[in-house]
């Protein structure tokens, strides 16, 4: 780890304006920063320390949730409303890392957390796109059995790893942001980008741009939601493939569904073809199954994660007859 | 002291200069507080589990500078006056532990646990998520406890001292 | 242990009746107890390169079993508890010494060339920078000396140690960075440039094995036409089992603190051969054996990764240059470069049978990875010498050479992996003769050797298959594949047999002294990375003396104690115990010289008495007693010593002596995403006499939890192209969970081995050999699905 100096901001105003000041990275619980840095895949000056910045859960008039970027995923998922309104993000929060990383990690690193590709990672002995941009990447031609089968370039087949995004990109999630020029929103599901020939950009922040909140529009009264992660060990484990679902049925038609995955793509992966193919249509397990083949039509194999679009395929299918069979 | 202190196990310590200085490192190099183990200095094994304001966290991954004004419990810091902590003295009854080096992340961990348990946090296995009170399960306790590996195979031990110290006052 | 008062206890029973009552209720004691149960402890490896040839000596046998204070088989909490769980017990890396400096590491990225340019001016100017250490400026030195034929070397290949400008495997350490803290080490490390001239490298196993494989000469075997009887056999399976490399991954990782006086080097190691290390790294460094003095109390597992390494010559190379101490941790990724593990294998498992079961043929032939200087074979073959009864037998071993990191021994090295390929072939016959499979395993048992006809010293396999099948109501069992389901969830059981054969090693050494408050302290350089030695060895020792463990103190794992006793090959126990029963022999024998007249033991011969109650007394008539106080107090003695070292361990060549188990598994196999959940297991084991039920119950346990990462999700990813290790982390290399381990129940048949040291075998890798084909069997009931590749990932089951 490169010689560093330390900041703690108050408030978002000082973060921002300590982030400009010098070559600065914003540090939320750390832990997926201070692992970087010490593998020296990332190298700051600075670190301004955005923990102390407002860490409350609010509700808003239109019944949605207004959640501080310093919330730990710890308390995100323990709040009652969030529990009982929008429990695909409780699970898939709780799916998450383990219970002590959940307790340091906060919402703004969670969605600025980079892929766990090996070869990103290694920066002495690999090639990454990614790190190191026009370099070539190692991953294509090496172990990518996690890798990306939905939206991967030539230049990049990483995936974004977490499971708490698949919940937020299926509950339409708004990032609260904020700069030098002023605040600013975007969708969750177009803050990351797709690799293309600029996997090194991964979202469309401004450098120095703070995420200050994260809003989550009000759900329906119908609608059921539900997380489900698949993963090599039964716990502690980063998704192969996970779905965060929001499904209303009526009448036995499906009247609305949201879907995500996580670990499939280089950015959480909101699911509109299955859901365009859904929508107003029966709720059938045939009709589910059509619908995750729709939205896995485009997807492509690598030599090892071809297994990842069968698992998608059943994955989502199962998702979603869980929920419109639940009462 | 309160903002420039690190409070750990009850003393008020001055922060590292380096602000490079994980917790960990803190902790066992500057403090010599050795109890507190380094597995893998990734996040991924649990072995340097402190508490901080009753939280368990990874001190691996924690900046100890972050850490000013908070309140830092190690293992050496868990047994009382009167003696180790009912949970240190489970684990030597029910052998959980074999080589004993990712033991006092377990125990650490296990405090943690056990107070998410009393708020009412759910867990990945809990069934009903508004439920208020948590009754820990063997299955609760195995899923809230896999954030701390064990190479010598001593889970079953572990989570029969847990369960033992833990599980009936919770139910 | 409260409950326990004064020593000299008369029978096994009582002994028994100290148990723990937590694990009687959960019922690991098992269904017979623990009366007369025993065996124990210790961790890992098999003998390189010493094949199961020449068997028979001339020796007489001996009986060793002993009957004493009945300590042996109570269920002792580990007497180094209240330390560990405190975080009192003080590992290598936590040893600070006055003007320590920080050790960082320069790993190499290719995997076969030389250093062509390497610029340290940068780390040089970086703060805190105390030395840069390459092969430059490195001392002159000898290269490691691997185990072999030295039985001294515990190295785990023979190469130079930063002597020259050659890169052997991707991941060499190229250069050791010195500073005031390792923050700066690490930083200054990471601005060293180097460039290479590449030189072509095998690193993948087509290219290995396209290069001309070599046969190990101890593995090959052929009794009878075995290709033959397979051709000609009613009911055959030939198919190819895929093993991956594995890492030991200890939770600790190696490290090494050490400090120069003058010319002697003190070693703060994480070690399964403390004397083994001095010798080395004093051969290594041209200075006297006695020079280096090893100590390590405590290691946080080993697994086999612990012997002698490069980093130890390292950080004392390093130390002396700079004239500080030098603390040398690994990184995590370090341990990957540095120490290997499990090789991979492709093995070809072949069994042929008659129609009524009986085995004509069994063919287990292969190919390992191997590099030129690793002295471990991974003799997966090894496992089917003497498994079966068969009318023919066919094994042989090829080894693949790849340009990386020397593969070395990992608990249950070679059987943990062959057992794998032989016990699913079994199940493989099984289904294919529509038989049970436990009936088929018995209806193979052996009545010899099935490879020199020699004795079995006792083999009780087909009591812990009968017991064990009760016990996990193996009757229960649908042998229709496929045809249990819960939901989502499709249900199997499978079985397998554990084997693992007995080892004592000849270099037990003990001394001994008894002081005159009657308390007694042992030294002998053995080692305790959570086997549970120090807490087995005080019973064994209370046992032989007639004393209460409080009055025993074992001291271990340091190069200035007796004994040549590395912790490997499930040897520590029977080797140690064996030390201990010979000690006793001479404590009896010095203590008879002190003898006075008015004693009651006066006139009697060694033949004659014995320890009873804290002292001796007639073994016909326990009244004439006198306490080994008493004798050293009339005597006018403070204490007593022996050395004493035990005979050649010759009862291995007279007899086929193995530990045993009957492994049972239940899973869950995902219809939907196949993912597999173990949700029940149970060892039956047969391993002579456990000295200490509450450890030796943690070693099966620890030992199947193993084998079901082996089978189901351990798997170290080089990188084909590069021979470069892509997952050297605890994130990406799983190994289970809490969540993953299931209860696990355990029990044995308590029946001592007449023929080894206090009745007990090793145990310490027996139960990672036969689970893993367990696991894959239950798989296959549950889903009809036959897995011959390892780890059994859901990709594989969907
Ligand atoms: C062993 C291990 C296992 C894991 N398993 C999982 C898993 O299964 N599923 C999963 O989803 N995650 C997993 N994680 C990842 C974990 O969830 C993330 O590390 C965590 O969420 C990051 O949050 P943080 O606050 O610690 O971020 P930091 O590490 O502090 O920061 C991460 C990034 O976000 C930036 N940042 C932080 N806050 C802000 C802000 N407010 N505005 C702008 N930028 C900001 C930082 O500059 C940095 O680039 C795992 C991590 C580890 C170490
Ligand atoms: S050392 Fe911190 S999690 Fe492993
Ligand atoms: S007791 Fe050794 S790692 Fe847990």
């Amino acid at each position: 780890m490169n010689p560093l100096t330390y900041a703690r901001a108050r408030d978002a105003a000082e973060a921002v304006r300590f982030a400009g000041a010098r070559d600065a990275t914003y540090l939320g619980g750390g832990t997926n920063l201070v692992d970087l840095l010490r593998e020296g895949v990332e190298r700051p000056a600075a670190l301004v320390d955005v923990t102390g910045l407002p860490a409350t859960i609010t509700k808003r008039r239109n019944g949605g949730l207004l959640i501080g970027a310093a919330v730990r995923n710890t308390a995100l998922a323990e709040d009652r409303d969030v529990r009982t309104r929008y429990p695909v993000l409780a699970r898939a929060i709780l799916a998450g890392a383990s219970a002590q990383i959940r307790n340091m990690a906060t919402v703004g690193g969670n969605i600025l957390q980079r892929t766990r590709c090996a070869y990103f990672y290694d920066i002495d002995g690999s090639r990454c796109n990614k790190r190191t941009p026009g370099q070539g990447c190692d991953a294509i031609g090496g172990f990518n059995r996690t890798h990306a089968i939905l939206g991967a370039s030539s230049a990049c087949v990483a995936t974004h790893p977490s499971d708490m995004c698949a919940a937020l990109a299926a509950l339409d999630a708004v990032v609260h942001l904020e700069g030098a020029a002023g605040a600013r929103t975007l969708p969750l599901t177009e803050l990351h980008r797709l690799p293309g020939d600029h996997p090194e950009v991964e979202t469309l922040l401004e450098p120095g741009e703070l995420i200050t909140a994260v809003e989550l529009p009000p759900l329906a009264s119908g609608a059921r939601s539900a997380y489900r992660k698949v993963r090599d060990r039964a716990s502690y484990a980063f998704a192969l493939v996970s779905v965060a679902a929001v499904l209303e049925v009526k009448n036995g038609r499906v009247k609305d569904v949201r879907l995500a995955l996580g670990g499939v793509a280089h950015k959480p992966w909101r699911a509109r073809e299955a859901e365009n193919a859904l929508r107003g249509g029966p709720a059938t397990a045939r009709a589910f199954r059509a619908a995750a083949e729709a939205e896995l039509d485009a997807a492509t194999a690598l030599h090892d994660n071809g297994f990842k679009i069968e698992l998608a395929n059943r994955t989502i299918t199962a998702v979603l007859a869980e929920l419109a069979g639940r009462k | 002291m309160k903002n420039v202190a690190i409070r750990i196990n009850g003393s008020a310590v001055a922060p590292p200069a380096d602000p490079r200085v994980s917790l960990l490192d803190f902790l066992r190099e500057t403090l010599h507080l050795h109890g507190t183990k380094k597995g893998c200095n990734q996040g991924a094994c649990g072995a340097c589990t402190v508490l901080v304001d009753g939280e368990r966290i990874v001190s691996c991954l924690a900046l100890a500078v972050q850490y000013v004004g908070r309140d830092i419990v190690t293992i050496e810091g868990l047994a009382g006056q009167d003696g180790p902590h009912r949970l240190q003295q489970a684990f030597i009854e029910h052998d959980g532990f074999q080589c004993g080096y990712c033991t006092p992340g377990q125990i650490c961990s296990a405090v943690g646990m056990a107070a998410e348990a009393r708020r009412g946090l759910p867990s990945h296995v809990t069934d009903d998520l508004s439920a208020r009170r948590i009754a820990l399960t063997r299955d609760e306790l195995r899923e809230r406890m896999s954030g701390n590996l064990c190479r010598c195979g001593a889970h079953n031990g572990i989570i029969a001292a847990i369960a033992e110290t833990y599980a009936r006052a919770a139910e | 242990m409260s409950n326990v008062e004064g020593s000299g206890r008369p029978t096994q029973h009582e002994g028994a009746a100290q148990q723990d009552t937590s694990l009687t209720r959960r019922g690991v004691l098992g269904i017979f107890g623990a009366a007369g149960a025993g065996a124990l402890v210790s961790t890992f490896t098999g003998p390189p390169g010493v094949g199961p040839v020449s068997l028979v000596s001339e020796a007489a046998p001996e009986v060793l079993v002993q009957r004493g204070s009945g300590w042996v088989g109570a269920a002792l909490s580990r007497i180094d508890g209240p330390l560990k769980v405190r975080g009192m017990a003080r590992f290598a890396a936590e040893f600070a010494l006055d003007d320590m400096v920080y050790a960082a590491l320069v790993f190499s990225t290719i995997a076969k060339g030389r250093i062509a340019t390497l610029d340290t001016g940068a780390a040089e100017a970086a703060p805190g920078f105390v030395l840069v250490m390459t092969h430059r400026n490195a001392p002159r030195m000898q290269p490691m000396v691997p185990f072999g034929p030295n039985e001294k070397a515990a190295g785990n290949d023979n190469l130079p140690i930063m002597q020259d400008d050659r890169v052997r495997w991707n991941g060499q350490p190229i250069a050791v960075v010195l500073a005031e803290t390792q923050e700066q080490a690490d930083h200054a490390a990471s601005l060293i440039r180097v460039t290479y001239e590449a030189e072509p490298a095998t690193t993948s196993f087509a290219q290995a094995k396209a290069n001309g494989t070599e046969g190990a000469v101890y593995f090959h075997h052929e009794i009878g036409d075995a290709e033959a009887e397979l051709a000609a056999a009613a009911v055959s399976v030939d198919a190819t089992y895929r093993t991956p490399y594995q890492n030991h991954n200890a939770i600790e990782p190696h490290a090494v603190t050490v400090a120069w006086h003058g010319d002697e080097l003190v070693v703060h190691d994480a070690s399964q051969s403390v004397v083994h290390n001095a010798w080395s790294l004093a051969h290594i460094l041209g200075i006297e054996e006695r020079q280096v003095h090893v100590t390590s109390p405590y290691v946080g597992g080993a697994f086999g990764g612990k012997f002698m390494g490069s980093h130890q010559v390292l950080a004392a190379a390093a130390a002396r240059l700079a004239g500080r101490p030098v603390r040398l941790t690994l990184s995590r990724e370090g341990v990957y470069r540095m120490v290997g593990g499990r090789a991979l294998t492709e093995q070809r498992m072949a069994i042929g049978a008659r129609r009524d079961g009986r085995f004509d043929a069994i063919i287990h032939t292969g190919t390992a990875t191997h590099t030129r200087d690793s002295p471990h074979p991974e003799a997966f073959p090894f496992v089917s010498l003497s498994a079966y009864a068969t009318g023919s037998l066919k094994t042989d071993l090829q080894w693949a050479f790849l340009d990386q990191v020397a593969n070395a021994a990992m608990r249950a090295p070679g059987e943990a992996v062959g057992s794998f390929a032989l016990e699913s072939a079994v199940d493989e016959v099984a289904v294919a003769l529509g038989m049970d499979p436990i009936e088929l395993r018995i209806r193979n048992e052996p009545k010899t050797d099935p490879l020199n006809g020699a004795e079995f010293s006792s083999r009780n396999v087909v009591k812990a298959w009968r017991d064990g099948a009760e016990r996990f109501g193996w009757a229960k069992r649908n042998p229709i594949p496929g045809a249990v389901r819960k939901g989502e969830w499709l249900v199997g059981m499978g079985c397998g047999t554990a084997s693992h054969i007995y080892n004592r090693e000849n270099g037990g050494a003990a001394r001994l002294t008894l002081t005159s408050d009657g308390t007694v302290t042992v030294d002998i350089a053995t080692h305790d990375a959570g086997m549970g030695t120090e807490t087995a060895q005080t019973q064994i020792i209370a046992e032989n003396l007639a004393l209460h463990p409080d009055q025993v103190e074992f001291r271990l794992a340091d190069s200035a104690m007796p004994g040549l006793v590395a912790g490997r090959g499930s040897s520590q126990t029977t080797t140690v115990a064996a030390t201990v029963v010979e000690a006793k022999k001479m404590l009896v024998a010095e203590l008879l010289t002190l003898i006075r007249a008015d004693s009651p033991l006066a006139g009697l011969t060694a033949q004659q008495v014995g320890p009873r109650n804290a002292g001796l007394a007639k073994l016909d008539d326990p009244t004439r007693h006198e306490t080994y106080t008493a004798i050293l107090t009339r005597a006018k003695r403070d204490k007593v010593t022996v050395e004493a070292s035990p005979d050649e361990p010759t009862e291995m060549n007279e007899r086929s002596m193995h530990s045993y188990g009957a492994m049972f598994c239940e899973v869950r196999v995902n219809a939907v995403t196949g993912e597999t959940r173990v949700s029940r297991m149970l060892g039956s084991m047969d391993c002579g006499r456990v000295i200490n039920p509450k450890t030796a119950a943690s070693q099966f346990r620890g030992g199947m939890i193993m084998a079901m990462g082996l089978a189901l999700t351990e798997h170290t990813h080089y990188d084909e192209r590069t021979g470069r290790i892509m997952n050297p982390s605890l994130a990406e290399y799983h190994i289970p969970v809490h969540l993953d381990v299931p209860e696990i129940d355990v029990i044995w048949t308590g029946i001592p081995d007449p023929h080894a040291p206090m009745g007990a075998r090793g145990i310490g890798e027996l139960s990672v050999t036969g689970t893993a084909a367990a696991i894959a069997n239950a798989i296959y009931n549950a889903t009809g699905k036959r897995i011959r590749e390892l780890p059994i990932t859901l990709d594989k089951l969907m």
